[in-house]
């Protein structure tokens, strides 16, 4: 059996005491919600605090309220997340990528703060440690090189969670709080092009609830490219959000693609719509323009060069589902499930 | 504040397993999968990877399926924890149990506690499941005996028989 | 059993009599197992794919507050392995180490995360060696060697064989095809992880509890390796989560407990990770094929020759067998007048490969499946109709000398096709969406044991009193695939009375009688054989007591649901219980062995152990296939599967393993593979597992899982207990080729290699938009230095069944005379 390495570990009851912990244990004290990305991680030695502290009896964490929008508390479950009535209706892009988060169990573990924060991966990275060693190791973890291209100064770990493209194509923001006070951070903003410093958020900061405004007029979609029906992350994740005029002309666009760099992808294609229809020309520009950015990598599932060949297409279907196109067979191919 | 721990040393506390009290002493790196089986002799619940890959450990946490491996025991105090262990009545198995042994749900058994006790979570909570909804619902839990035909099967028959044991009752 | 009966129990789908256990928990597998003072075990294995040894020091580890015991391989004199020509493993690596995850050391401690923690404190001074990624490499480098035995260089095992003159029987066929194919290798990924817990009795006896599929082979090894005599060790095969072939070498971390129990006088137990399971592997080998085929223009096969090179790993393994199984079962399934199998393993750098579920011949049955599929195009056939057309013949031989009893694949083909709609569907769906059919055979038993021996493959011993109990003992091992139930079944049936009745004590070398193991889809024929001998003498014994009682003949006493009572007579009787307390008052004590040993096989030539089987199962499958042409990506809605089993013992378990078989092979054909990675050479040695977890290893789900039609066709064996043959192995072989073909036909293009992936479609649709040959494949064969052929005459030319060995075969040093048929012919 595996074992988790010894550590210190407090269960607050508020945020308040939460951030005060962690702003007296430094940068060794990190934060578990759910725990299922942190304790494989630490099973294998990739991230190793010496002390813990749970968000799990801290209050507040499970809110949600409906005001403009819809603030969702970081500390519900992605099965939570997917159970809101409000989250189906009004944000279904979120809906469907919370959907498609690893297993059922996991959905029901896994918390919408842990899957905004999770852990860069990397198929270099995510192994036990005596793997690593026999490669040993690399940039993000014990060693120098990023084995996925050697000679990169930065890792390239990838981006793998499937709820932040669709909360960045949603416009949402994060609350951070710490002992020192609190800010809100547009969610695209909580990320940097770093598999290492993936985050902006710092070590004594807690994500304490996600913000979304009132998208009236809006509709999102989320298509998530994996091997099987379950537990896979994303080899690539399609977040679009569209808003349009009542004659179909797009008003607004926002595309996200997940899983194809180190952070979630805001991209510009969204714009090539703008003024325009969900045309299949236009549909197909957007899928050109957003599949050059893409820059899948050697190390995740399937060919990389293939996961890149592939991004127009699911780019297609996040479109053809915004404009109406009954997308349920292609869904039950790609996805095996509808959503 | 809630439990700390300090390392080394243990902790001490109250699980609640199968609606009995256990009070149990471990060291608090141990996941509540360890503590079942290592420390409360609870062996029913399996491993297959410890890492949230397979599926096999699932239990119950207040009604619904966890992955065992990836839960700490320190902070399952004052939940509802259930096993394959407590779901029998008795001599008389649940529904799930039959179904599955008649059926041909277990192979090698190996997958079949997680595998039952995610299905009940789901009967629980959706007497009437399609197919669909069934693999769905049992989309986390590995197996690599029965091609998961005869496990929907066996739900499937399971719930026909919660729903007739409900209309009885009614 | 002269008084006949219908049959009550077997055939009847039935609650199997393990299943209680399974579904409350209660089954206990070895790492459920826990004793009194026990000690855990945890070992340390190189970062290494390839290196000498030249120190270790482990004081500090020993000196770790709750260590009990360090141990290396100085430890382990003695190496092991379970097949006789390949004793090349040692439990610890002694001075050398040949794939990243050899174990070097165990640490024996209070628990797993002090064992855990006193590895970190293990220093091993390690000399890197060359290594070797594949068979090519290990080809061109026959220097370092991997292994200091083998035929040469880095070749483990390296064979040929002739049945025919095969190249003038190509040279005289209508048409010619040749083919290179690759399978890709792949692990059982059971989901139990090997446990093994070894201790002490209180006689002093050592006792292993552990996964495994054949404790009586591991049985000998350890009694080999520990070097005390078998008589004082007993190996008990605990539940088994899952097998598929994964359990079946003695392993290294077995013998390590055991050693440690005994010097430490305490309990010592092992649990691997998911990652040392990939490690200890003995997965499917990689194999690259290459099939020249000839065919008559009614597509009748002419001659095959077969080359086939295998990936071995860095260990021998069962691989002299898999070698063979590379290629000897493909006469069974067509007839085909001529064979000529050449086959080489080699070593590299890898976790050793060895037997899953199937054993060498997936890859085969994959190159002349998908190659069938190709002929029947290029000659306008329908794939079905020529199978059906070529199919072997019941009571036949092939070119090879195996010998065919039963044979149902005409009555297979027939079903699947039917049920699938085949004539409606094959060739006439729209583009994107396709059907394909394949094939297959597979043995219920190998007819020779694994070192040689003339004593009986199985045995059962049968013991009832006067309370009515009746236990049934016996050496197999339940893997999961229900073996206790057929055994338990077949007792019942012929005593008359209820499986529940019957109580199973199997897999214990300390009490059961040997059985070989459950290996090869042996365990039904030869158990059940062995179980059908000891009931009916116990049999004899009752209804001998019974007919005094009843005033008649025994011959005219039925055992029959519980009760004991004369043919004409049914009324006029006793219950069971009654009946065996009537025969043990009359001849003692009662009890009764019975033993199997499969029938001498007709072929004598040297080699030709390997193949022969008292029985072949059969099997026939459509898959049909929706492929998207933008993405590669396959959908399989349904699959049809038609299995030859001569008779389904329980016919709820038998759907089960048939359905269990088309999963597992839908998944290797879709995405399984247990695959390496070298880092660039200039920076690093190393070479890697790429992806040792369940995570990344991938395997279909509930929601990747289409629908399977099963169509069990009965058609007795003679060999067989109530003609039941084998159903574990055979429905997985022909899926893989099934799904490539389905997707030409869905999209026409060829993936000659297992696992068929989205992104190698999609090569291949861009091949055929540019109108080049839309095909992906391997492109070549590489030269082989095999041996000089062991020529044998089939049986259809006169031969004996022995080597030829003055036969003139000009054809030999002239591949293409033409003359050569002739000359053979007359010889």
């Amino acid at each position: 059996m595996m074992r988790l390495p010894w550590f210190k570990y407090h269960a607050p009851r508020s945020v308040a005491e939460a951030a005060h912990i962690l702003a007296a244990e430094g940068g060794d004290a990190m934060l578990i919600a759910g725990g299922t990305d942190l304790l494989p991680n630490m099973k294998r030695r990739q991230q190793t605090p010496a002390t813990l502290v749970s968000l799990r009896q801290v209050e507040g964490l499970k809110r949600i309220a409906n005001g403009k929008g819809l603030t969702l508390g970081a500390g519900l479950t992605l099965s939570e997340v997917v159970a809101a009535p409000q989250v189906r209706e009004k944000y279904r892009g979120l809906w469907q990528a919370a959907a498609q988060v690893a297993s059922p169990h996991l959905r029901n573990m896994g918390t919408l703060g842990g899957n905004l924060c999770l852990d860069t991966r990397c198929l270099y990275y995510n192994q036990n440690e005596d793997w690593r060693r026999a490669i040993d190791f690399c940039m993000k973890r014990d060693g120098q090189t990023c084995w996925v291209a050697t000679r990169s100064k930065r890792c390239l770990a990838v981006s793998s969670t499937d709820t932040a493209p669709a909360l960045i194509s949603l416009g949402a923001k994060v609350r951070l709080i710490s002992a020192e006070g609190e800010r809100d951070l547009a969610l695209n903003e909580l990320y940097c092009n770093d598999g290492i410093d993936y985050l902006a958020r710092r070590p004594d900061e807690i994500l304490t609830e996600v913000m979304l405004p009132d998208l009236a007029g809006w509709k999102s979609t989320y298509w998530k490219l994996r091997r099987r029906g379950s537990f896979d992350f994303p080899l690539l994740g399609v977040a679009a959000a569209v808003r349009t005029a009542p004659d179909g002309t797009v008003e607004e666009a926002r595309i996200v693609l997940g899983a194809v760099s180190s952070h979630p992808l805001l991209t510009e294609a969204g714009q090539l719509l703008v003024g325009g229809k969900l045309t299949d020309e236009a549909i197909a520009a957007v899928g050109k323009k957003a599949g050059a950015v893409a820059k899948p990598m050697d190390n995740a599932d399937l060919d990389l060069y293939w996961r890149k060949d592939v991004v127009p297409e699911f780019i297609a279907y996040a479109l053809r589902e915004l404009r109406g196109d009954d997308m349920s067979e292609t869904r039950m191919r790609v996805t095996r499930q509808l959503l | 504040m809630g439990i700390t721990a300090t390392v080394p040393g243990k902790v001490h506390i109250t699980l609640k397993v199968n609606g009995e009290e256990m009070e149990v002493s471990f060291a608090p790196y141990k996941t509540l999968l360890e503590v079942l089986r290592e420390d409360l002799g609870l062996t029913g619940t399996k491993h297959g990877c410890e890492l949230g890959e397979c599926g096999a450990c699932a239990v119950l946490v207040d009604g619904a399926p966890l992955l065992s491996c990836l839960t700490l025991a320190i902070e399952c105090e004052g939940r509802a924890i259930e096993t394959i262990e407590g779901l029998a009545n008795g001599p008389e198995l649940h529904p799930l149990q039959e179904a599955f042994a008649d059926l041909g749900g277990s192979q090698c058994g190996y997958c079949t506690p997680g595998a039952i006790m995610t299905a009940k979570a789901l009967l629980d909570n959706e007497p009437e499941p399609s197919s669909q909804r069934i693999k769905e619902a049992m989309a986390g839990n590995l197996c690599r005996c029965t091609g998961y035909q005869q496990i929907v099967e066996s739900v499937e028959k399971a719930a026909g028989c919660c729903r007739h044991a409900e209309r009885v009752k009614a | 059993m002269n008084a006949k009966k219908k049959l009550e129990v077997v055939g009847k789908s039935r609650r199997r009599v393990d299943a209680r256990a399974k579904v409350t928990g209660l089954a206990r597998f070895a790492d459920d197992l826990t004793l009194p003072r026990m000690l855990h075990c945890k070992l340390l294995r190189s970062p290494h794919p390839h290196a000498i040894i030249e120190a270790i020091d482990v004081d500090k580890a020993r000196a770790y507050p709750g260590v009990h015991l360090v141990l290396t391989g100085k430890d382990f004199p003695v190496p092991f392995g379970i097949m006789p020509v390949a004793q090349d493993e040692y439990p610890l690596a002694p001075e050398r180490v040949r794939y990243v995850g050899d174990p070097v050391a165990a640490v024996i401690a209070r628990d797993e995360k002090t064992a855990e923690e006193a590895l970190e404190l293990i220093q091993v001074t390690y000399r890197p060696l060359p290594t070797i990624a594949s068979p090519q490499e290990g080809l061109e480098q026959p220097e370092t060697r991997i292994h200091d035995y083998g035929e040469q260089g880095n070749i483990h095992r390296n064979q040929s064989y002739e049945f025919g003159d095969v190249e003038a029987a190509l040279a005289a066929s209508d048409h010619v095809f040749e083919d290179v194919f690759f399978y890709e290798g792949n692990n059982h990924m059971a989901m139990e992880q090997q446990a093994s817990l070894a201790h002490i009795e209180g006689d002093g006896k050592l006792t292993l509890s552990s996964s495994t599929q054949n404790p009586h082979y591991l049985h000998r090894q350890m009694a080999r390796a520990l070097q005390m005599p078998a008589s004082q060790i007993r190996v008990i095969a605990c539940q088994n989560g899952g097998g598929f072939g994964g359990k079946c070498d003695p392993a290294g971390h077995e013998i390590v407990v055991s050693k440690a129990a005994l010097m430490l006088g305490r309990p010592v137990k092992i649990c691997l990770t998911r990652q040392e399971v990939f490690y200890q592997h003995r997965g499917r080998h990689p194999i690259l094929m290459k099939f020249r085929t000839g065919v008559s223009k009614d597509g009748k096969l002419t001659a095959v020759h077969l080359q086939t090179l295998l990936d071995g790993g860095a260990y021998g393994s069962h691989g002299p067998a898999s070698t063979f199984y590379s290629g000897v079962l493909t006469p069974v399934t067509y007839e085909l007048p001529r064979f000529k199998f050449e086959a080489c393993r080699v070593f590299t750098n890898k976790p050793a490969c060895g037997p899953k579920r199937g054993h060498g011949t997936p890859q085969p049955r994959f190159g002349q499946e998908v190659q069938l599929d190709k002929i029947a195009a290029k000659l306008g056939l329908d794939p079905a109709e020529m199978r059906l057309n070529m199919v072997t013949q019941a009571d036949s031989l092939t070119a090879n000398w195996l010998k065919i009893g039963s044979n149902g694949l005409a009555e297979c083909i027939r079903q699947v096709v039917e049920r699938s709609g085949w004539k409606d569907k094959h060739g006439k769906l729209p583009e994107g969406r396709g059907i394909g059919i394949a094939c297959s055979t597979y043995m219920s038993g190998a007819g020779v044991s694994i070192y040689w021996n003339k004593m009986p493959h199985s045995g059962v011993q049968l013991l009832l009193d006067r309370s009515g109990q009746v236990t049934v003992m016996c050496g197999a091992t339940e893997v999961g695939q229900g073996s206790d139930d057929v055994l338990a079944a077949i007792v019942a049936e012929v005593l008359g009375i209820d499986t529940s009745v019957v109580r199973c004590v199997t897999g214990d070398t300390g009490l059961t009688p040997v059985d070989l193991g459950s290996y090869s889809s042996r365990v039904t024929v030869m158990m059940g054989n062995a179980a059908m001998e000891a009931a009916g003498r116990v049999h004899e014994l009752i209804t001998a007591a019974a007919a005094e009682q009843l005033d008649t003949l025994p011959e005219q006493v039925v055992m029959s649901q519980g009760r004991v009572f004369a043919a004409d007579n049914p009324n006029h009787g006793m219950s069971f219980v009654e009946a065996v307390v009537l025969a043990e008052t009359k001849f003692g004590t009662l009890g009764a062995v019975g033993n199997y040993s499969p029938p001498k096989q007709p072929g004598k030539y040297k080699g030709s152990g390997v193949g022969p089987s008292p029985a072949y199962s059969f099997s026939a499958c459509v898959v049909e296939t929706e492929v998207d042409r933008a993405t590669g990506m396959v959908h399989i809605p349904k699959i049809w599967v038609a299995h030859d089993i001569g008779r389904a013992i329980n016919a709820v378990h038998a759907r089960g393993q048939v359905i269990g078989g088309v999963y597992m092979g839908l998944s290797e054909a879709l995405m399984e593979e247990q695959a390496f990675r070298r880092l660039p050479p200039k920076l690093s040695a190393a070479l890697v597992h790429r992806i040792p977890s369940m995570l990344e290893y991938k395997t279909l789900t509930a929601l990747d899982m289409p629908d399977v039609e099963v169509m069990l066709v009965e058609d007795p064996d003679p060999n067989c207990p109530f003609g039941a043959k084998e159903a574990g192995q055979g429905p997985l072989l022909p899926v893989m080729p099934a799904v490539a073909n389905a997707i030409w036909d869905a999209v026409g293009v060829r993936i000659d290699e297992v696992p068929i992936t989205p992104d190698k479609i999609l090569r291949a649709l861009v091949l055929k938009r540019e109108g080049k040959t839309p095909r992906i494949g391997p492109e070549s064969f590489p030269e082989v230095p095999y041996p000089e052929s062991v020529f044998v005459l089939p049986p259809g030319e006169g031969g004996d069944g022995n080597e030829s060995k003055n036969v003139s075969r000009p054809s030999a040093q002239s591949s293409q005379s033409s003359h050569s048929r002739m000359e053979v012919t007359a010889s």
